[in-house]
């Protein structure tokens, strides 16, 4: 497979000596508008990759905080082609920081697996995080998304034993995530000693970058798991500082924005004087 | 038909399905999180070692036996086949028989499945179970089977569901369940499943997640129906012992479609016996949203771990729907019973709210017994049905639970004042 952005971005975190930060925010959330403006914010506030969630009804694996968000986007007016295109906006400024779609198979599904696969290689993403495509279904997407050149990146969790971990490991690419707790989004914050352990054993089969996520909300805990983690997922801490941040009628206010990336920079800075 | 192979035997078969993917066609699998795999390929192994285990299948006999008090009675409902031949305008009318699974202990065939699955947990040395419900039939039924081999429960179910089925909540309270109310979505049993999906991946170490219905992923959908398919056993076995033959027909309603599986299942190869599976049609087919048929109003899609028919509009977002019955209100089917649609080998129909409560009352009168919600669907259908087949052909409806539950619901929709 060449070389993607999501490639190169660990290659240069590297050669600084630092762990990456990756944020997750919802495509749409709270609404299209005040989303592509966090997006185009998101690298210079500290960024290194951009997970952009497609928003699902039904997200059975986030907490309370991502759900939500979910259905803040969705009731927006959200939908596959808009995040798509979001996508490819960011891209007409920014020609460099990854962008890895995340959500579940089902808008995939009925976007149509070939359509979806062109659209977003068109758009300028870089890599997919499916939740609910196990490598069992591998044949159905994960290679596919390789055959086009996008990084297909699959979820280690602590239930993911000795045994199976080659499987996870088989056709993942760019970067393999570590669910550091058996739980959803959101949920407490791990151990970080129990995380490097895992961590650990995770590099020892495995040459690609690792990326711990799951409950890291301040910018001490991310710098606490990131040591021997190539990178730390913050997502929950960030669309809920967009939930507080909106007015009472639900709707995005002059802070929004801000609020986001306030909190990104703070856990840029974190991580970068760790 | 000496002459076929096994090869050739199993692919003209019905009932060789799911494949080792669990896949029924391009039906099932098994679409969960990374953090649910492990346990879900632990419970497959453990469920083939059940089914090869002898003592697996005498003690969960002897349950069905003295504690749920199977098999339960195929009954000729003799006063609405003299009311459904009066109707009849070509002077036929089919003989109506009902499997009268709402006599099992607890008040539905939710209990077959139970029974199975909570000897499975014991196998599997699991210490906590969990569970969603719609009409809370199946609810009950859990922590009945919990409070039997003494394992803590608790049962997720949709805040609307609480209140439109609330005996049922009391049952499950006094039989020492846990019962979450859920509020997300449209309070009903896809937002019971979600939340129920949540508790199961964080305490996967130690819980048993039983699911209610013949649907989720591989291998629920195959274990729910083998656990299920005790009604169509028995019912051959009864049928002949009654008529000397097959029935012609059977209908079942389709929620998850459990009760459904598990009267067709054991049919299925039998050519000439025709079969109905009836969905919740709600306010109608044609209202957007106002329904809970999935194959009749839906398309393919993934949820709850399987490939199946689902509401859901043009960007794949799962609708809520609609249906008077908490049973039968999921946008989702089992996925054999999407493979069976698409096969032709069952016919999927639909009924209104409307039609169910006038077949409720009709039952209730003819017959004095009171059904659930969601069997008044299937006898909606065979309403509509029986008048129209000839007096030689034998129909089995399965009479899948009673509706105690519902009474004070329908008592309300029809405006009585108790
Ligand atoms: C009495 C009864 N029948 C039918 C159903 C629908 O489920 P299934 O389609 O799995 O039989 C329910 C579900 O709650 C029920 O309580």
């Amino acid at each position: 497979m060449t070389e993607t952005r999501i490639d190169r971005r660990f290659a240069s975190l590297k050669s600084e000596g630092r762990s990456g930060l990756v944020t997750f925010v919802t495509a749409g959330d709270p609404d299209y508008e005040t989303a592509a403006k966090i997006l185009a914010g998101l690298p210079a506030a500290g960024a290194d990759i951009i997970e952009l969630g497609m928003p699902f009804s039904d997200p059975m694996a986030d907490g309370p905080a991502i759900q939500a968000s979910s259905l803040r986007a969705l009731k927006a007016g959200q939908r596959m082609t808009k995040t798509l295109a979001m996508v490819a906006d960011f891209r007409k400024t920014d020609n460099d920081t990854p962008i890895v779609l995340m959500g579940y198979y089902n808008p995939i599904y009925v976007y149509g697996n070939e359509r979806f696969l062109a659209d977003a290689v068109k758009a300028g993403v870089d890599g997919l995080i499916v939740v609910d495509v196990p490598p069992e279904a591998d044949d159905e997407l994960c290679i596919p998304a390789l055959n086009a050149g996008l990084n297909f990146i699959r979820l280690a969790t602590p239930t993911t034993d000795a045994k199976r971990l080659p499987k996870v490991l088989a056709n993942t690419s760019g970067f393999v995530y570590y669910v550091s707790i058996t739980g959803i989004t959101g949920a407490a914050a791990p151990d970080a000693s129990k995380v490097h352990q895992q961590v650990a054993r995770i590099k020892a089969s495995t040459t690609l970058p690792v990326a711990v996520g799951f409950g890291v909300r301040t910018g001490e805990q991310a710098r606490a798991i990131a040591k021997g983690a190539d990178a730390v997922v913050v997502g929950s801490a960030l669309v809920t500082a967009i939930e507080k941040s909106l007015g009472e009628d639900g709707r995005a206010t002059g802070n929004t924005v801000a609020a986001v990336l306030d909190l990104v920079k703070d856990l840029a800075g974190a991580l970068r004087a760790g | 038909m000496t002459t076929t192979s096994t090869a050739d035997a199993k692919v003209n078969s019905y009932r060789s399905g799911p494949d080792e993917r669990g896949h029924f066609g391009l039906f099932g699998g098994r679409f969960v999180a990374e953090t649910l795999m492990p346990l879900i390929l632990d419970l497959e192994q453990a469920y083939n070692d059940a089914k090869a285990d002898p003592a697996f299948h005498a003690e969960l006999e002897n349950l069905n036996t003295f504690y749920a008090g199977r098999p339960s009675p195929l009954y000729h409902a003799e006063r609405l086949t003299d009311y459904f031949r009066q109707q009849s305008k070509t002077g036929g009318g089919a003989k109506v028989y009902f499997k009268r699974d709402e006599l099992n202990h607890t008040g539905s065939h939710k209990i077959n499945n139970c029974l199975g699955q909570i000897l499975l947990a014991r196998r599997m040395g699991k210490t906590r179970i969990i569970a969603e419900t719609g009409a809370g039939q199946h609810g009950v039924a859990v922590a009945t089977v919990c409070a039997r081999f003494g394992l803590p429960c608790e049962i997720y179910m949709g805040a609307t569901d609480v209140k439109r089925q609330s005996p049922n909540v009391a049952r499950m309270y006094m039989l020492g369940a846990k019962v979450n109310p859920v509020t997300s979505g449209a309070g009903t049993l896809k937002d019971a499943m979600n939340e129920a999906l949540r508790d199961w991946v964080t305490n996967v170490e130690n819980t048993y997640y039983i699911i209610g219905t013949a649907a989720g992923p591989h291998p629920y959908p195959e274990l729910v129906r083998d656990f299920q398919s005790i009604i169509g056993k028995e019912v051959r076995e009864q049928m002949m012992a009654a008529e000397g033959r097959l029935p012609d027909t059977l209908v079942a309603c389709i929620g998850g479609g459990s009760n459904a599986i598990g009267l067709f299942h054991p049919f299925l190869d039998d050519k000439n016996v025709k079969i109905f599976g009836v969905e919740a049609g709600g306010h109608g087919l044609d209202v957007p949203n106002g329904h809970a048929a999935s194959m009749n109003g839906g398309a393919p899609g993934v949820l709850h771990g399987n490939r199946t028919y689902l509401l859901q509009d043009d960007d794949g977002q799962i609708l809520e729907g609609h249906s008077i019955s908490a049973g039968l209100d999921y946008p989702g089917v089992g996925p054999e019973h999407s493979w069976l649609k698409d096969t032709g080998r069952v016919k999927y129909v639909s009924v209104t709210d409307n039609e169910a409560l006038e077949a409720f009352q009709l039952c209730a009168k003819q017959e004095g017994i009171i059904p659930a919600l969601e069997p008044a669907h299937a006898l909606a259908h065979v309403m509509k049905l029986a008048p129209t087949l000839p007096k030689d052909d034998i129909l089995v409806m399965n009479m899948c639970g009673r509706g105690d539950k519902d009474v004070f619901a329908v008592a309300g929709y029809l405006g009585m004042t108790i």
